[in-house]
């Protein structure tokens, strides 16, 4: 606004400057200076800083990433970021008007209806932060619904979403305990899927849920049919963290006796974005539906009996339950759900089942490719989805430090996480890498290994 | 406009393609034999079948049934709808930023670590803070963070007793539902005549019982809480901490910082204040900022600086461990930070200034329309009550509706919950006077038909895609996804 203008609004307020505005806060609490930040930059002086701290980082588009463990690295179609650019979608809020949010409300819905097929389940909301916190929300339900307090956890599901489950359910009462798998000592099977003799050993009936990773955090698949039955028997839920890429050609977990599926949806068109945002799905069957955290758009019509989408089921939430809310969520990640629906349409049936087979088979050319070198070896004797488990003859934290002198993004080091797997190395291989890429991967794995890590 | 109401599942045609994928040029895995038939799926989803020219079509015809804030004035009280600067966007997509793997070597990704930290002194400015986690992927989320931090900071201490947090009758619904979640016991307090948190209902709730106090200053009302340092010293007093719902924090910037107020906790809604999109109802960002004693206690990793590389601290014994997947919503992040950098320590001072005027610009002009509870100099939004217009049937909701025929996004309307009939305006900054003028017009006009053609106002909106839409049917026969059945 202008000078002049400035003056006539505070004339017609009835105030003689912008102070006399704030004269409610209390003398004492004013900040007598300015604040302590940077002098404005210009549009262009910004987008030069930014360039530069860009460049430090070292990106995917520059470098040939072979890392996962939770976000991956898959090709996405210009026409994503066409769509989610519109303003009316990303400058947009929450669809609280429904007659001018039929925009958002029928993407959500369409996300609800992919997410549901994907999964094989009866429902799904409008999506959640992330896995994790969608895993956090699904052992909620799993307790209230169940009104018992231990949950039995795959140790071979996603270390951080272990982490954020022990972190926000610290002072709840609801005690985790974790399953292990085979291979980790050095006796018996080297499957690398969840003990199942251990959960069978485990579960009582104070099990709420289990909770099963398929494929697991090791890329291995895992059988979601026998860990359910086993929970069935029990009395508790069984809750499966899939991935959606895998579920192109994988069994659904709905048809594997699954009573919820929670998850990361970031590989379907979103890009890593350094961890965030991400895209948490959350599916269930039609018992569990009212019990739903989230968003949640519905069908219904208007007064003219046209067909029309609004936020439903919302006497769950917090807005109007207040503390007795089934969460106290109030957004969901609604633009990283519309980039997920936009990819789902381009890929269609053909298209996720092309992406899902290549992941197959590419992962698989490169464990044999590393194999072959004589230098690294095979670590479980399962079949595995995108992502496997080696030991390279040269530390994992070593190996990446040179392979990134080299514009390789290594694979995983799981010592971090997993003393037990210690000097082992998880490595992703997507559709996006090429025959050559994978064998000039597996080139410079062997020949830094033979050196001896000594670049 | 040509109406095509269909699905994009309805508009799929079996074998049509919409991809181009990189070539499968390794050996075939044989699917069957290497993970047994069992594994695999009988049948494929229903995904839609179509080519990339009708998903463009298809979600370009729904972005049109969408109301942004490019699109109009959007005053969603509590929500800071502030225009969204495009060079944030630009920034936010430059492939080293998007491409980034969060598990990368910190050596690797020392542009967005820094990043990290100087958001994380900007802020700490900002909100008179020390530290500051960027963890938290939404307001709601840093409330939880907030008060799990509030009850590791209690245990820590042995004070295992501080069962209760106290919230406001006028507090957002988040703040009684994030501290049940963190395993709380809500104690609710009524406001005072003035609109304000009543001191005699505080003092006769604080004991050694009491966790915290969860405040929002300036006040759901728009209301500056004047008796803040009283309220703190009370709280703190009995041995409890204040958090601060940062939801108004575009009120004051620069010009009061909660730190200084007395407040312990504090989080920011980087899509409100600092001007990240709200992306159709999310991604947002709600980091939260910690005074020197519980800068501990905040969740891991800790990006610090050492010598001159940032690193990831996870060492930190008291942390209260992870809320979410690594380091929070970096993205939006990303644009916030722009937008710091842009506006300045005078920037952003004088966005709390424009938009504290730009409310009371509208509250003067309306005052003698509708009903305004605590009328006085309001901050950056105000709350008037339709109560005068619902004695002829016209209520906020029918308001609201005809707000949007008129070209606006409607307040938000039925909140605070103290207030009846109520519409919470915030106009923010970025607002020219032109167009506060225009939704003022329009404010006034639905008025004055309220009083003389109250009927007239029932049907709206009439102008847009669909008109007032069933909520109840769609909760009591919830349709909540398309079946390939009903086709």
């Amino acid at each position: 606004m202008t000078r002049e203008q400035q003056d006539e609004m505070l004339a017609a307020v009835g105030v003689n400057s912008v102070e006399e505005l704030f004269s409610a806060i209390p003398e004492e609490l004013r900040l007598k200076r300015e604040l302590d930040l940077p002098a404005p930059l210009s549009e262009y002086e910004l987008k030069k800083q930014m360039a530069e701290l860009a460049r430090r980082n070292a990106d995917s588009g520059r470098n040939l990433c072979f890392l996962g463990a939770g976000i991956y690295d898959h090709f996405i179609p210009s026409a994503v970021k066409h769509i989610t650019s519109r303003q009316e979608f990303y400058t947009a809020y929450t669809p609280y008007q429904p007659e001018i949010s039929q925009g958002v409300l029928q993407s959500i819905f369409e996300f609800q209806t992919m997410i549901s097929e994907l999964t094989g389940m009866d429902a799904a909301n409008a999506s959640l932060y992330d896995g994790a916190t969608a895993l956090y929300e699904a052992v909620l339900l799993a307790v209230r619904y169940t009104d018992r307090k231990e949950v039995l956890v795959a140790r071979s599901v996603n270390p951080e979403y272990r982490r954020v489950l022990y972190s926000c359910l610290k002072y709840s009462g609801i005690i985790i305990k974790e399953i292990g798998f085979l291979g980790s000592t050095d006796q018996g099977k080297k499957s690398g899927t969840l003990d199942l003799a251990q959960l069978k050993a485990m579960i009582n009936e104070n099990t709420a849920a289990v909770v099963i990773q398929s494929p697991n955090f090791f890329g291995i698949m895992e059988d979601i049919k026998a860990a359910s039955e086993k929970a069935k028997e029990a009395g508790a839920l069984t809750i499966a963290v899939c991935d959606p890429i895998s579920l192109g050609v994988f069994e659904a977990p709905g048809n594997l006796g699954t009573d919820i599926a929670a998850g990361e949806a970031q590989p379907l068109g979103n890009p890593m974005n350094f961890g965030g945002p991400l895209l948490g799905y959350f599916a269930v069957k039609n018992p569990y539906i009212r019990r739903m955290p989230g968003r949640i758009a519905g069908e219904t019509t208007d007064s003219e009996g046209r067909r029309g989408f609004v936020l439903t089921l919302q006497a769950r939430e917090q807005h109007i339950r207040r503390e007795k809310a089934t969460s106290n969520i109030c957004t969901n990640q609604a633009l990283c759900a519309l980039a997920a629906t936009v990819y789902l349409s381009l890929m269609g049936k053909a298209g996720l089942k092309e992406v899902a087979r290549q992941c197959i088979n590419k992962s698989s050319y490169a464990y044999k490719a590393l194999l072959e070198t004589g230098q690294v070896s095979g670590v479980f004797d399962s079949p595995f989805f995108r992502e496997f488990v080696v030991r390279p003859g040269t530390a994992p934290g070593k190996l990446n430090e040179i392979l990134l002198k080299e514009n390789i993004i290594g694979g995983y080091d799981l010592s971090v996480e997993y003393p037990e797997l210690s000097g082992c190395w998880l490595v992703a291989v997507t559709e996006k890498r090429t025959k050559d890429e994978i064998d000039l991967f597996a080139e410079k794995v062997g020949r830094i290994c033979r050196e001896g890590g000594n670049a | 406009m040509m109406r095509d109401e269909r699905l994009i599942f309805e508009k799929s045609v079996p074998g049509r393609i919409g991809y181009s994928l990189p070539a499968d040029d390794v050996p075939e895995v044989d699917l069957a034999k290497t993970f047994g038939e069992g594994m695999l799926r009988n049948s494929a989803p229903a995904l839609p079948e179509v080519s990339e020219v009708d998903v463009i079509r298809h979600y370009t015809n729904l972005s049109k049934r969408n109301f942004g804030v490019d699109s109009g004035f959007y005053p969603l009280g509590s929500c800071t709808m502030k225009y969204n600067p495009k060079i944030n966007e630009d920034i936010a997509s430059m492939e080293g930023f998007s491409q980034v793997h969060p598990l990368q070597d910190p050596k690797s990704v020392q542009g967005s670590l820094e990043v990290i930290y100087r958001m994380d002194r900007l802020l700490s400015e900002i909100l008179g803070m020390e530290r500051v986690t960027l963890q938290p992927a939404a307001g709601a989320q840093g409330e939880m963070t907030g008060l799990m931090i509030i009850k590791a900071y209690h245990m820590s201490r042995n004070d295992e007793k501080r069962i209760k947090i106290i919230v406001p009758d006028s507090s957002h619904g988040t703040n009684p539902a994030s501290a049940a979640l963190a395993g709380f016991e809500v104690v609710h307090i009524p406001s005072d005549d003035k609109g304000c948190v009543d001191l005699a209902a505080l003092e006769s709730v604080l004991d050694d019982t009491v966790a915290g106090l969860m405040l929002t200053n300036p006040n759901t009302l728009g209301l500056f809480e004047e008796n803040i340092l009283k309220i703190s010293e009370m709280v703190h007093k009995c041995g409890g901490l204040l958090y601060y719902d940062g939801a108004n924090l575009n009120a004051i910037m620069g010009i009061a910082r909660p730190g200084d107020m007395g407040f312990d906790i504090a989080h920011v809604n980087l899509h409100k204040t600092f001007s990240t999109p709200h992306g159709g109802g999310g991604p947002g960002s709600g980091p939260i900022g910690v005074v020197k004693e519980l800068a501990p206690f905040l969740p891991v990793p800790v990006v610090e600086k050492q010598d001159d590389c940032y690193v990831l601290d996870y060492e930190r014994p008291l942390s209260i461990g992870k809320v979410k997947s690594f380091y929070g919503n970096f993205a939006v992040v990303l644009r916030a930070f722009s937008y710091i950098m842009t506006m300045g320590p005078e920037g952003l001072r004088k966005v709390s200034e424009a938009a504290v005027l730009n409310a009371n610009y509208i509250r003067k002009r309306l005052e003698d329309v509708y009903d305004i509870p605590y009328n006085r100099i309001c901050m950056h939004e105000f709350v008037l009550s339709a109560e005068k217009q619902a004695k002829n049937g016209v209520t906020a909701l029918d308001i609201a509706k005809n707000l949007l025929d008129e070209g606006f996004h409607p307040p938000t309307v039925y909140f605070p919950l103290i207030v009846h009939e109520a519409m919470m305006i915030e106009p923010t900054e970025t607002e020219s006077p032109e167009t506060l003028d225009a939704f003022i017009s329009a404010m006034r006009l639905i008025a004055e038909k309220a009083g003389t053609d109250p009927g007239s106002l029932k049907n709206a909106p009439k102008t847009t895609y669909v008109s007032r839409l069933d909520e109840v049917k769609a909760a009591r026969t919830p349709i909540l996804r398309w079946r390939p059945s009903s086709k």
